[in-house]
Parts: structure tokens; sequence; C-alpha cells
């Protein structure tokens, strides 16, 4: 029985760090870090601080390395150097990040239904060896109602459309309680109706104070819904308001010739990114 | 009827071979669930091919006594286990290749070790196939508790491991240690290996793992209630297996695995016979 031992342990470890939270200081401070691979930079010196209830968009040409941050930061991946903390402590305690991958690769066809998904997010919560409570049914029934999916609740997830799904994995973020939702290219593959729906739903968790990062594809989108957004090619090449980080010039720098830019009527510059991470993008532009 | 029913019963031998295949057909379809679910077919073929050693050696040593054979088979059913893991994680070698090696060199030793008795044949014969009606009382108390200690961690643990099933990224986010409940799902499908290797054996070990977790896959969209029906497809192919083994002079161990892949193969073709006539109804339905 000493791996069972060994596993509360593991989870003590977890809630005391987790009750550490330090008021006044950011909810993210990224400072200095890099993660070096042995061909060269995957990110590069990067510091930035979030507040609570900010809403940034992360934006940056494929292999910019916006998953990568986003990993590092929510502790799936390691880096070489540098620091990340949350409310100034060390995030490996935290449960309060939530980290929604690009379109998850998860096996849609797994015998689980979609509030079974969403409560997999309070597993943390829960704690070892115990069942869901009611307390947490209820939880996890009202992250589905501010996702507008309680009448799929009883579905399986492979019913769901691609909206849906992406809905289902901010409603598990929810479930969990983060203070910090990194989402990873929310908006890809999405119609334009479903892409209003993730924004909608977005204004309400700024509501709720939770704080947002978002990865995004479109410069379009970044500009006209956030209000900070953070221009990334490994490293940062801008941080602050769309119209300061917007510029031809820096953008030039950071996409190369990988990028388009359009006169709109109103004067700001329409632009788009015209690569692709890959083939299931719903796109606007002809020439791909 | 009845008469069919209970004339075997009346052998001791069988009313505990009944027993002990109703018990372990649970224990392993409920495990079973998971290697279905997490693609370690090969795992689990492998694992039980890596006991053969452990079985010789206790077998050997305590001649013929079958709590040191249960002892030396769940030994080396954990350490196979484990090593298999270590030398996935810790070299460039693919966790299939690592398999193949452990399982490929295990299995060599337990024939190599076997071969040096007198009754190689018919011991050999034994382990691979599985003796269920060589069940004793004892034996039937290792599958209680162990199998009931398998049931209790998957019960316990049972939230934690669905997580590590269907989303390894999240599970990292959510800072469970992912490694040590992998470690001790692998672990978990050792011991249930091990209780029942009596009943099926060795080689047909895989079956009695996969067959009736794949059935119950195909039914259910729920892992609880997949768990449930695989648990009661096993224990019936268990029974189904028996009788037929007693009225048609089969091989016990290769008729409760017929039974287990006549009911996966009844299942689907009932199923794609509905999904047919749903299909020819809807086209019908259409001018």
């Amino acid at each position: 029985m000493t791996l069972l031992n060994e596993l509360q342990k593991t989870e003590n470890l977890v809630r005391r760090h987790h009750s550490a939270h330090q008021t006044g200081t950011p909810i993210l401070k990224v400072s200095n870090l890099s993660l070096r691979y042995e061909t060269g930079f995957a990110l590069e010196d990067i510091s930035f601080e979030l507040h609570t209830g900010e809403r940034l968009a992360v934006v940056g040409p494929n292999g910019a390395g916006k998953s990568t941050l986003f990993k590092i930061i929510s502790g799936v991946t390691r880096q070489t150097s540098g620091q990340v903390q949350v409310f100034g402590a060390d995030p490996d305690g935290h449960i309060c990040i939530a980290y929604v991958p690009q379109r998850s690769q998860v096996d849609w066809n797994f015998p689980v239904r979609v509030k079974e998904v969403v409560m997999m997010g309070r597993t943390g919560k829960i704690g070892l060896f115990r069942w869901p409570r009611r307390l947490d049914w209820e939880r996890a029934y009202e992250a589905l109602k501010v996702v507008r999916l309680e009448d799929l609740a009883d579905r399986q997830i492979s019913e769901l459309s691609g909206g849906q799904q992406q809905r289902m994995f901010i409603a598990q973020a929810l479930a969990q309680e983060a203070e910090l939702i990194l989402l990873d290219e929310p908006l890809s593959g999405l119609d334009t109706r479903s892409q209003e729906e993730i924004f909608e739903i977005m204004d309400r968790l700024q509501e709720q104070n939770v704080t947002l990062m978002v990865a995004l594809h479109d410069l379009k989108l970044a500009a006209e819904r956030f209000d900070r957004v953070l221009l990334l090619n490994r490293r940062i090449l801008g941080l602050g308001e769309p119209t300061e980080v917007f510029e031809t010039q820096t953008l030039l720098r950071a996409y190369g010739g990988q990028l388009r830019l359009l006169e709109t009527s109103d004067g700001l510059l329409a632009l788009e990114d015209t690569c692709c991470d890959d083939g299931d993008h719903f796109h606007s532009h002809p020439e791909r | 009827m009845i008469q069919f029913i209970v004339e075997p019963l009346q052998y001791a031998f069988m009313t505990r071979g009944l027993l002990a295949a109703v018990l372990v057909g649970i224990v392993c379809a409920v495990v079973g669930t998971y290697i279905v679910l997490r693609g370690m077919a090969f795992f689990g073929d492998a694992l039980a091919h890596a006991i053969l050693p452990g079985m010789a050696v206790g077998y050997l040593a305590g001649g013929g006594a079958n709590p040191s054979l249960f002892w030396w088979a769940l030994g080396t059913a954990v350490l196979s286990a484990l090593g298999i893991g270590v030398i996935s994680r810790n070299t460039r070698i693919r966790e299939d290749t690592a398999i193949g090696i452990i399982f490929a060199g295990m299995f060599a030793l337990g024939i190599a070790l076997i071969s040096t008795t007198n009754n190689y044949a018919v011991d050999l014969t034994h382990f691979l196939f599985g003796n269920i009606l060589g069940v004793r009382i004892q034996d039937l108390t290792y599958i209680v508790v162990f199998g009931g200690l398998v049931l209790l961690i998957i019960g316990l643990l049972y939230k934690e491991f669905m997580v590590i099933s269907f989303d390894s990224v999240l599970a990292t986010t959510l800072r469970l240690p992912t490694r040590l409940l992998h470690y001790l799902l692998l672990v978990l499908i050792a011991i249930s290996i091990v209780v029942a290797i009596q009943t099926v054996g060795v080689a047909l070990m895989l079956a009695i793992l996969v067959t009736p977790a794949a059935t119950a896959y195909l039914l259910t969209k729920r892992l609880l209630v997949m768990m449930a029906l695989a648990a009661l497809i096993a224990s019936l192919s268990g029974v189904v297996g028996l009788y037929a083994s007693y009225y048609l002079g089969l091989a016990s161990g290769a008729a409760i695995v017929l039974a287990c892949t006549l009911i996966f193969f009844l299942v689907w073709g009932l199923l794609s016979l509905r999904q047919r006539m749903v299909i020819t109804r809807l086209s019908g339905t259409q001018p």
C-alpha cells in the first residue's frame, strides 16, 4: 500500500501549496523565461505580467512558441531558465490555472459524457479516493450553464459539434475553479457563429474576474476584441494595446512574408495571418 | 434442463471451477476496460507471458504447492510491469519494443526452467492453458482477496484513472501524480493476470482481459456501465465455457475464451444488423 501513501502525500503537497495565494501580486508573472532546444531557442527571454481580470491575446506566426508558452505556464513543459510565478508563488502547487489545448487531442469515442468531462476539472478539488459529491455536481452544472451546454450534459462527447466541444472544455476549466484560463486557439476551425459564442463566454468570464490568456490566429479579432495583445515570435516583439503593437513595421518583423495587410474603411489596418497550423482551419483568404 | 444444470455441480471441483471463473471474469473484465480504452492489449499479453518464469520457479521451489507459486508469479508480474515502464521511459526505445524484449526474454526463461523438470509437457500445458478444474479452496481465497483489492483500488481511484486515460495533458495541469497512477494501473493489471492464471493460463489470458471489455465498448457510451457489462459478459462466458467443457469434453480455458469470442461476434453482428435496418428504414421513407 506504499503507492497509495505516496499518492496521498503528493495530494497533500498540492493542497498546501495552493492555499499560499498572496494578495496584491499579479496573477501571473513571467520573468526572463527561456526554453532552449539543441537546435536553438523555442522561447527566449520572455517577461510579462498579467493582472486579475485581464484578457490578453497572444498572437504570432506558426512556431512562434504560443502553445509552448502556455504549456510552460500550465506546467506541462519545463523551461530551461527563467521563472513563472502565479500569485507570487511557484506554479507547481497551483491548480487554479487551466489549460485548454488546441482542439484537445482526446479520443472522442471514449465512453464518457459531457458532464463527466466537465467534472474531471474538479478531480483535484474533490481529492483522492473520493467520488464527486452533490456540491461538485452543482458546480459542474453551473459551469455547463455558463457555456450554455446544460441541455447536452448527458450526451456522449462525440455527439458535440466543434464549437460545443470547445465550450465543454471551457466549462471544465470553470469547474476547476480556475482563476487563470489559457485558451489555445479556441476559435480555430469554428464558423463565425460559434466564434461569437466563444467570445460571449469570454465576456461572461471576465465579468466573473477570471483572467484569460488566449492564443489567436486572427489578428483582426485580436485587435477588435482584446484590450491587450502580446506579439510573439520566440521573443516578445510587442506588448500593449492593439493599436500600439500592430504597427506595420513590428508586424513585418514578426511575420516576415507571411502576412497580408489590408486597408479598411475606417483607416485601420486589417491584418491576416496567411499561414495555417494545420489543414482544418476555417479560413477566409482566397489564395490558400 | 435442471438436470443439465445441476449434474456438473455434484462435483466439488466443478463448483470451485465455476466460482473461480465468475470471480476472475469480473476482475479481469473491469481491469480490461482500461486495457481496451488505453490501447494496452500488447502490454497485457506480454505481461501474461512474462509471468511464466515466476510460475516455474515457484513450482520448482514449492514442489507444486500453490502458495509459493502464487507469490512467485505475483512478484514476477509486478517486476515485469514496472520493468517495461522503466525501460520505455528511460531509453529511446519505443514502448512496444520494450514490451517485446521483456516478453520474449521472460517467456523463454520460463520455458527453459520448466524444461528441467521430468514432467515437462504436462506442467507446461497447465501453465500455458490453465487448469481451472484443479482450483482449490486456497486458490479461491487468493482470488477473492487479491481480486477484491484490485476492484477496491479501482473504485477509490476511479476518477483519477479516468482522467489519465482520457486526457493526460489535463492530468498534468491538475497536478495529479500521473506517473505514479500509471505504474499503479500497470501493477493492478499484473495482479489481475496472476489471479486469473489458473483459469485460462498464460496463452489465452489476453482474451479474458480484452474481449469482454471490447464487447461492452460496443454496447455503451459510459465507462461505469462498460465495466459492469464487461464483468457480466466475462462471468457469463466463464459459466457457459465450463459447461461446454463438461458436456463436450473441451479444454476448459479454451472453452471459456471461445464463449467470450462468440458473445463478441454475436453482439457485433446484431448491432450491425440493427444499424443496417435503421438505414434501410430511413432511406425507405425518403423518396
